[in-house]
């Protein structure tokens, strides 16, 4: 492979920065609708049996058929996590939409950040579907009592980090997501399909404003190497705890709402990673990184486990902020949400007089 | 020459003229996009952010023609990012800040209906090139339109609040629609040229149309305001000047660089 042919990590989706992992540390997604939960438990077993031969067919699970109760509260907290990562994914690079270097730029970074906003939407709707309303999922986001991805707690400091964001974040949730489009649920399979293909090039982008910072002036390859620096491990992490300490990994692949393993997706996010930082003629700051011949992987060092389980209990550098800023910006808008609300029953009651007059 | 009425205005007004336009994008583009992430519903995030990319969009293609009539080489990222704020023909009324959601839409929709009327007389002007401009900012100046009448209507007849909200937003902003109407030398030089519509003209339609749309939503008209604000002449508000640090920061901190 020569290297103006380099993948860019499968060319699918970017975010995606929900984890099923950090399920492990999600409280408070239980509170479903009670009416889609019930079913007497004479028929459970004829109903589990029926269900997982139609996931073992490979066939969609729709909103209206029976599921466990499991597989549902799963895949509220997945893609309620999912979505609440795309909300809170436009803020950091949303910081520098005011401060983008030219208007294309600025075009390009608004148009990004406000695709985030309709992936946040569709997978809002999607979550819906299973009995449960947006305005509960986002209460429980601002209550700070579910999690969004760790990874939007980390500062954007330069312009650079918007280009290390879109390479390195969009990629690694490229990884992550390609594989959902094939889950068993059918509304969150097509909703990923649908953000793959709005997706596709934000992850170029992001390596184009790489490619330009490394191939500028001095100060500017300092700047894509100071990015990559802060992003690389934060981003290596995105994939969740490794395969021996996570608990969902194995029911989450038997129900196909997961097809591969955390360290199965961040070995090849890291083969078709590091390979792009050579060609940036950047290095990535993991001294063990190498190319293993025996088994066609590069091998890389030890994860600070200890930093990623500090930033998901909350103790991240921009923890703090990120939710005050979604809280803030929905205390803001409550007299505008009221106006609206007020105006549409007002709208209602003249109709209704109307009609009556009539 | 030729005799017609019509005679070619001096290059410096039509390109006096184009940058006002441009700018007057630009500027509410730039402000809008402070929003992004921080709407009441995640629906208006959208909205607004639609908003500002189409503005970015008009200020990028009337920033190109401006730099081809002012023929010294320079790019549309290099009139936007390096001139200083003298240099800005911008109306005043667009680099208000945004203060809360009412008062960005009511700003909006004051720009917008301008916009509409003037992009309107435009699309059939003598610059070919401006008219083409003007005929596809005119389909999203609709819009901005209806989106920003809509939530003033909904904001004006919602509840006391807000009612109280929007209607100081429009008393505080009302002062600076005078300059959208006030012709100066430019503005007379491109009407006489066929290119610019009569302030007078555009006055009477905006006028019109920002009436319904108050009447609608329970909001009183203010009286107009005397004080003669020129920003299209380049004499600007202080706010300004600090919008502009934070959009040409990178710029102006690392001289030549390519982005």
């Amino acid at each position: 492979m020569t290297h103006s042919e380099l993948p860019y990590a499968n060319s699918c989706v970017r975010l995606g920065h929900y984890d099923p992992e950090l399920a492990v540390y999600t409280q408070g997604l239980d509170s479903l609708g009670k009416d889609c939960l019930q079913t007497p438990s004479a028929d459970t077993a004829a109903l589990t049996a029926r269900f997982d031969a139609k996931v073992e067919r490979d066939e969609k699970i729709e909103p209206k058929e029976w599921m466990p109760d499991a597989y549902r509260r799963t895949l509220v907290r997945q893609i309620s996590q999912h979505a609440h990562s795309e909300i809170v994914g436009m803020l950091p690079e949303g910081n520098w939409i005011t401060r983008a270097p030219t208007l294309r730029r600025k075009a390009v970074l608004i148009a990004k950040v406000q695709d985030e906003g309709g992936h946040g939407m569709y997978l809002y709707s999607a979550a819906e579907t299973l009995g449960v309303s947006r305005d509960e999922l986002v209460a429980q986001l601002l209550a700070g009592t579910a999690k969004y991805s760790s990874i939007f707690n980390y500062p954007t400091l330069t312009w650079a980090d918007i280009g290390a964001i879109g390479w390195l974040v969009d990629g690694a949730a490229i990884m992550n997501q390609i594989p959902i489009c094939r889950c068993s649920y059918g509304p969150y399979a097509r909703a990923m399909v649908r953000i793959c293909r709005e997706e596709s090039f934000h992850q170029r982008q992001g390596f184009e404003i790489m490619m330009t910072l490394a191939r500028g002036t001095p100060a500017q390859r300092a700047m894509a190497q100071d990015a990559l620096n802060r992003w690389w491990w934060p981003s290596v992490m995105m994939f969740g705890p490794s395969d021996a300490e996570s608990q969902h990994t194995a029911q989450s692949m038997r129900w196909k709402i997961k097809r591969f393993t955390n360290d199965e997706l961040r070995q090849h996010f890291i083969d078709v990673t590091a390979p792009q930082a050579d060609f940036l003629k950047l290095t990535v700051p993991d001294p063990e990184l190498r190319w293993d011949e025996a088994t066609q992987h590069y091998r890389c060092g030890e994860i600070d486990w200890s930093e990623f389980h500090r930033v998901v209990k909350g103790h991240g550098p921009c923890n703090r902020e990120r939710l005050q800023a979604r809280r803030s910006a929905h205390e803001q808008g409550r007299w505008v949400r009221e106006a609206a609300s007020a105006y549409a029953e007002k709208t209602r009651a003249r109709a209704r007089r109307l009609e009556e007059s009539a | 020459m030729s005799a017609s009425a019509a005679s070619a205005p001096s290059e410096d007004a039509r390109l006096r003229y184009v940058l006002r336009l441009a700018d007057t994008s630009l500027i509410l583009g730039q402000r809008l996009a402070e929003w992004v992430g921080h709407a009441p519903a995640l629906e208006e995030d959208l909205g607004l952010a639609n908003i500002a990319l189409d503005l970015i969009g008009q200020a990028r293609l009337l920033l190109s023609y401006a730099a081809e009539l002012e023929g010294r080489g320079r790019t549309e990222d290099e009139l936007a990012f390096l001139r200083d704020a003298p240099q800005f023909l911008n109306l005043t009324l667009v680099e208000q800040p945004n203060g809360d959601f009412g008062r960005t839409l009511v700003r909006q929709l004051l720009v917008s209906a301008f916009q509409l009327e003037l992009y309107e007389a435009l699309k059939t002007c003598a610059d070919a090139r401006l008219a083409e401009i003007a005929a596809k900012a005119l389909k999203e100046t609709r819009y901005h339109v209806r989106y920003s009448a809509s939530w003033v209507v909904r904001l004006g007849d919602g509840t006391a609040q807000s009612h109280a909200r929007v209607q100081d937003a429009l008393d505080e902003l009302w002062p600076f629609t005078g300059e959208l109407f006030a012709e100066d030398d430019v503005d007379a030089a491109m009407v006489a040229a066929g290119i610019a519509p009569r302030a007078a003209a555009v006055q009477a339609r905006w006028s019109a149309r920002i009436d319904a749309v108050l009447t609608e939503a329970t909001l009183s008209r203010p009286a107009d305001s005397v004080f003669p604000w020129h920003g299209k002449g380049g004499v600007h508000t202080e706010h300004l000047g600090y919008m502009l640090a934070e959009m040409q920061f990178l710029q102006r901190a690392y001289p030549g660089a390519e982005w």
